[in-house]
């Protein structure tokens, strides 16, 4: 029984997994936005716990953590060319300053690798730690994402 | 008869070239009408980062934030301005100003040559700072350090090139008056609508302008197209931010952070990092008069 879960649970996964890089490869705009739906979910999450609003959970502190290298790692990619133009506030810089792109992207990627063990530690490892991660949402969102 | 007329209209013609002549001579504040003053480099130091003067004077691709050399391009409806020197470098920046001539620029928008200064330098909003403000942020700015070089001019079309005409916008648009604070609010209210509205220029961005590039007094911080290009800026009254508490803005203006999780960007990211220098009573204050603006409609905005 507990075996067969285990392989449901491979297959769903795997499932999951090609389907999200078909979907990148199909709509790499929906696949991007989805992406950003889940760093702007978790954000909210550690937020409330940096303010006070909700309990320190280091479970959600690791799977926000997860999730941010997660994204980092798959987020260069999504921009092909072409990608510009539909419903996106994805900036012209990206594809004009595409170095630049990339090592914010990277840069994200090493801040939260550095800061996750901090941050799951307590909540004042999570503040600290926030202070360097959230710092990489507004300086990129500065350059390459259109203001609403 | 014809005659008659004729006379009128160019005695008209001449009363009329005489009024506007009047009425757009730049405006100055006498050395006189300053008397003795201590300043206090700490408050002058609050002032510069509510003033987010870095934010369009710093020299583009670099990262220090008192390196005042200016040369960014700031693109606008009516021509592209490039942002001056305000570095203490005595020839290039403001380093050989009197106080007057610092107190006048930022209050009448009148340069120490006596030209008038185009309101992308926005004057309409520190003519209301305290001249004791003005004083500490300029003995301030004198301790940063002198950084070399002139910038290019403004690139604008005629008639924008005229800056005498400039005389009659602030006719329509300088009112002269200092900020007066609310007796019937509390002290946080008035420190944050001091803070808003005058060094911190909020609704310079956030409130639409109309054909002449004034703001629309009515719609007074309820956003519109962003004036430097792409995009929109965001109505902060009521009608848009019902749903944040002030604690909310506070947080905002210290982190970038949005209560839905998404953080701010584009021409708000650098405010952040000025208004993340003030002290926190600064920023609930801000927050607090923030909070307390009544709805008001926005521009209807065009289809994406």
């Amino acid at each position: 029984m507990k075996f067969n879960a285990a392989i449901a649970g491979a297959i769903i996964a795997a499932g999951t997994f090609a389907a999200t890089a078909v979907i990148a490869q199909q709509d790499p705009i929906a696949a991007r936005k989805a992406l950003m739906k889940l760093n702007n979910d978790h954000a909210r999450t550690m937020t409330g716990m940096v303010r006070g609003t909700a309990p320190f959970d280091a479970k959600q502190v690791k799977a926000a953590f997860d999730q941010w290298a997660d994204t980092a790692s798959k987020f260069g990619a999504l921009f092909p060319d072409g990608s510009q133009q539909g419903d996106t506030r994805a900036a012209p810089a990206i594809w004009t300053e595409r170095a630049k792109f990339d090592a914010a992207i990277a840069k994200f990627g090493k801040d939260v690798a550095d800061n996750s063990a901090k941050a799951t530690g307590d909540l004042e490892g999570l503040k600290a730690a926030m202070s360097v991660v959230g710092q990489n949402c507004g300086s990129c969102h500065e350059t390459f994402r259109v203001s609403r | 008869m014809l005659r008659k007329l004729l006379l009128a209209a160019i005695a008209a013609a001449f009363v009329g070239l005489a009024v506007f002549w009047l009425i757009t001579i730049p405006a100055t504040v006498p050395a006189s009408a300053l008397g003795p003053h201590t300043p206090n480099l700490d408050n002058g130091k609050t002032m510069f980062d509510a003033g987010g003067c870095t934010s369009c004077h710093a020299t583009p691709g670099q990262q220090e934030r008192t390196h005042l050399a200016g040369g960014m391009a700031l693109p606008s409806p009516f021509g592209t301005f490039y942002v001056p020197n305000i570095s203490s470098h005595p020839a290039d920046g403001i380093g050989g100003w009197s106080e007057a001539q610092f107190v006048t620029a930022m209050t009448k928008g009148t340069s120490p040559s006596g030209q008038h200064y185009y309101p992308a330098f926005p004057y309409t909003a520190y003519q209301r700072m305290a001249v004791g403000d003005l004083r500490d942020l300029f003995a301030y700015m004198k301790t940063l350090p002198a950084a070399e070089g002139r910038v290019r001019d403004h690139d604008l079309p005629f008639p924008f090139n005229i800056r005498r005409t400039l005389g009659g916008w602030k006719f329509l648009y300088l009112d002269g008056a200092p900020f007066r604070p609310d007796p019937s609010q509390s002290a946080q209210w008035n420190r944050g609508a001091y803070l808003v509205n005058g060094p911190a220029h909020c609704a310079e961005c956030h409130s639409p302008r109309n054909a002449l590039g004034g703001i629309v007094a009515s719609q007074r911080f309820a956003g519109g197209p962003n004036p430097e290009g792409r995009g929109w800026v965001p109505n902060i009254t009521q009608k848009a931010l019902a749903d944040w508490s002030a604690s909310d803005i506070a947080y905002m203006l210290e982190t970038g952070q949005i209560p839905d999780g998404d953080s701010v960007g584009s021409n708000m990211a650098p405010v952040i990092r000025n208004t993340a220098q003030l002290s926190a009573a600064d920023r609930e204050a801000m927050a607090a008069y923030i909070k307390s603006l009544p709805p008001v409609d926005g521009p209807a905005r065009p289809g994406r």
